[in-house]
């Protein structure tokens, strides 16, 4: 079997329903490996594409998602999407052509150090120097990508490699020596912190990402309702919990709910599930839960007192932790608790003003409705996330894909994309920003033609309105390079609400119609939910576009270095 | 804090590379690196001196053990330790200052391993204090050259308390 061929035997091994790529010199033999092999391939408009769509398609399977890039340009493409999954823990594998062996180093055409480049944006890297040893990495590629904390490991297969045989097997599974990730808990402390959660008078459970991966949200509800503890969640948690239920208390952190953050200052006892306290959820570190003590409980030993205290700490899969630990646990009442946190969440709902035009949080609650809460719902990052992630009320895994850690601009419609493939018959919505969604925009060809249903919603402000919204409160309304319409005839200073703005720009329904998708546009309220049907019900892909007011910002909001009870609740 | 941090690790390619990107990505501080082989061709040890407070040191050891390439970290500072530090040093020395300079060299126990007209080189194996020490003395004479490869070292096996 050549190189080729042995990487192509081990996508279909590993189970491999979809490939994303892009062709180039460094990978024809893998490409012609690849011709009638029957694993489906995904050819993208743009490398980071490929990328974006292998992770939203780990993220909304729980698979490893794969995709491939030429050398040099091909694989610095995929820079930002790697990035973008490892800090999100997404199992990838990123497959990259090289130059021939004999040509490594010397600066040959289309080389780049892509073991050097990715090296602190991956869980792992190889290059490969012997074909007899392809088999083998190609296999640990797999497993560390998906095995421990999840994440993205990059092969590095030079040409010559590509194209010299082999005679090893591909082997049904790897041992490596300094590399054995804990998946047990430790039963002592699982006993302690059980004791512990027992003494608790005002528990809060905080879930993240990693009950996700690990599959655990049924033993979290469990242990939420044993224990009668609200249960809040990171960005990277929405989903972990069914937010309609009465214990959820949403998302903590900088635009988190109120009550949450709330929740969290009063607790006596944290119980962190799956999450790594990242500064958005925490405001200032020294006066995050400060009443309380915490346990954390986390695959990744490094992870736990990185940033705050820890009293208990219990490293396992989350999933393991928690079957054992409800073994333990026994129910309790906490009705006091949860009155004062049931007044919390009368008197600080989430809310939005309604200004006459169309109010982007009301198109997140009419898609929530429209859709059951049942939608698989990819973003891009700004306020079209924030919105999303604050009104969207996600009741299963997996139906948010979003890039929280990384917070990657453009990152949504490929996601989206990759999401769709891995889940033919859902209905699958990237919400958008006018800024984001082109930042991958060329992938509507992607879309297209391989009729990929993606509906995108984008929430047309003509600005950048996250930083904008920064400007508006810490830089005195100095909106600087925000203006995605300004142009020459603008006036030198733009207090941003001109009446003579230029044309939007781009004109989102004919692009559309430029790919053959059909799309929608209004700035009236009333048009949202008959639109959006129309859109739902169209059997391809389809672009909805709602103009809304610039003003428009996400609250409540932490300033950055405050503490989490230290709310903006508005424009003051 | 300074702590000797031993490693254990694959003989791979990029492993260095994978150490010393984790320090700078991380912004710890490194103090010196110490790498060779081991009796098994496939192992290396790598020898840290690494300085910071107990968190840091914390994280350090975890997110060392987080590569993949790393078989074994163990923070010799922990234990009861034995250290030893390789020094090559050049100075000036003419004929006629040849006595006195051996005389500070056999104080310290260090060797000639090489004398010209001008010159003279020692070379000290000892703690990393007595290696400061003995190139605190040769300064009158003048330094040229100093290369130190910075401490490797060892938990020791004897326990005072114990009966053995």
């Amino acid at each position: 079997m050549t190189g080729a061929e042995m990487i192509i035997h081990a996508l279909k091994r590993e189970g491999v329903r979809a490939l994303f790529g892009y062709p180039g010199g460094m990978v024809i033999d893998i490409f012609d490996a690849l011709y009638s092999a029957g694993v489906p391939f995904y050819l993208t408009r743009h490398e980071q594409g490929a990328a974006h769509a292998a992770d939203g398609f780990a993220r909304a399977s729980g698979e490893v998602g794969v995709c491939l890039a030429t050398s040099g340009p091909g694989a610095t493409n995929l820079v930002t999407g790697l990035a973008t999954a490892y800090l999100d823990s997404i199992p990838v594998v990123a497959i990259t052509g090289q130059v021939p062996t004999s040509l490594i180093g010397n600066d040959a055409f289309q080389e780049a150090d892509m073991l050097g480049i990715t090296r602190s944006i991956t869980k792992h890297n190889f290059l490969v120097k012997e074909v007899d040893e392809l088999p083998r990495l190609l296999k640990s590629a797999f497993y560390i990508a998906r095995s421990g904390r999840p994440g993205p490991v990059l092969i590095d297969i030079p040409k010559d490699i590509q194209q010299a045989t082999t005679a090893m097997p591909y082997p049904d599974e790897v041992n490596i020596r300094s590399y054995k990730p804990t998946v047990a808990g430790h039963l002592p402390q699982i006993q302690k912190a059980a004791a512990r959660i027992s003494r608790a008078e005002r528990p809060v459970i905080f879930a993240g990402g990693g009950v996700i991966s690990s599959g655990a949200s049924a033993e979290l509800a469990l242990l939420a309702r044993r224990m009668q503890a609200p249960v809040t969640t990171s960005l990277m948690g929405l989903g972990a919990f069914p937010e309609t239920d009465p214990l959820a208390l949403k998302m903590v952190g900088m635009h988190g709910t109120a009550y949450a953050n709330y929740a969290i200052q009063e607790a006596d006892l944290l119980i962190a599930i799956g999450v790594r306290f990242d500064d958005r959820v925490t405001g200032k570190v020294s006066k995050f839960a400060p009443k309380a003590e915490i346990i954390h409980i986390d695959i990744d030993p490094a992870t736990i007192r990185k940033n705050v205290k820890v009293s208990i700490p219990l490293v396992g899969d989350i999933r393991c932790v928690l079957t054992e630990l409800n073994q333990l646990v026994e129910n309790r009442n906490h009705d006091p608790w949860l009155q004062t946190v049931a007044g919390w969440k009368r008197e600080n709902p989430l809310q939005y003003t309604q200004n006459g035009g169309i109010s982007p949080q009301a198109v997140i609650r009419t898609i929530a409705e429209m859709t059951g809460h049942q939608a698989i719902i990819a973003t891009e990052v700004g306020q079209n996330q924030m919105w999303s992630a604050q009104f969207y009320d996600f009741i299963s895994p997996r139906t948010w894909i979003s890039s929280g850690g990384l917070g990657t601009m453009g990152f949504g419609f490929p996601a989206a994309i990759g999401a769709q493939v891995a889940h033919p018959g859902r209905l699958v919505i990237d919400i958008a920003g006018d800024g984001s969604i082109q930042m991958n925009i060329q992938e509507l060809a992607t879309a297209a033609l391989y009729n990929l249903p993606v509906k995108i919603v984008i929430l047309n402000n003509r600005s950048l309105g996250m930083v904008r919204q920064w400007q508006s409160i810490f830089y005195q309304r100095r909106f600087s390079g925000v203006c995605l319409n300004r142009d020459a005839r603008c006036p030198g200073e733009c207090d941003g609400r001109s009446d003579s703005c230029p044309l939007y720009l781009p004109d989102f329904v004919r692009l559309a119609a430029a790919y053959n998708i059909p799309g929608f546009r209004s700035e009236r309220p009333e048009e949202v939910a008959p639109i959006l049907e129309k859109a739902f019900a169209h059997d391809g892909p389809a672009i909805v576009e709602f103009r809304i007011s610039q003003e428009e910002n996400v609250f409540p909001m932490v300033p950055a270095g405050a503490g989490l009870n230290e709310m903006l609740r508005g424009m003051a | 804090m300074r702590h000797i941090i031993n490693l254990e690790v694959e003989n791979s390619a990029g492993v260095m590379a994978r150490i010393v990107g984790l320090f700078s990505a991380r912004g710890y501080n490194i103090e010196s690196i110490v790498a060779g082989k081991t009796v098994e061709e496939c192992t290396a040890r790598i020898t840290l001196v690494v300085i910071g407070d107990d968190k840091i040191i914390e994280q350090v050891n975890k997110q060392l053990n987080k590569l993949i390439d790393v078989i074994r970290v163990t923070d010799v500072t922990r234990e009861d330790f034995v250290n030893r530090e390789l020094l090559l040093v050049k100075i000036h020395c003419p004929p006629a200052r040849r006595t006195e300079a051996s005389l500070v060299g056999n104080i310290f126990g260090a060797k000639v391993v090489d004398i010209s007209a001008k010159s003279l080189t020692f070379e000290l194996t000892g703690s990393e204090s007595k290696i400061t020490a003995f190139l605190q003395t040769l300064r009158p004479f003048g330094i040229r050259e100093v290369a130190r490869t910075g401490p490797i070292a060892m938990v020791r096996d004897f326990n005072p308390r114990s009966s053995e």
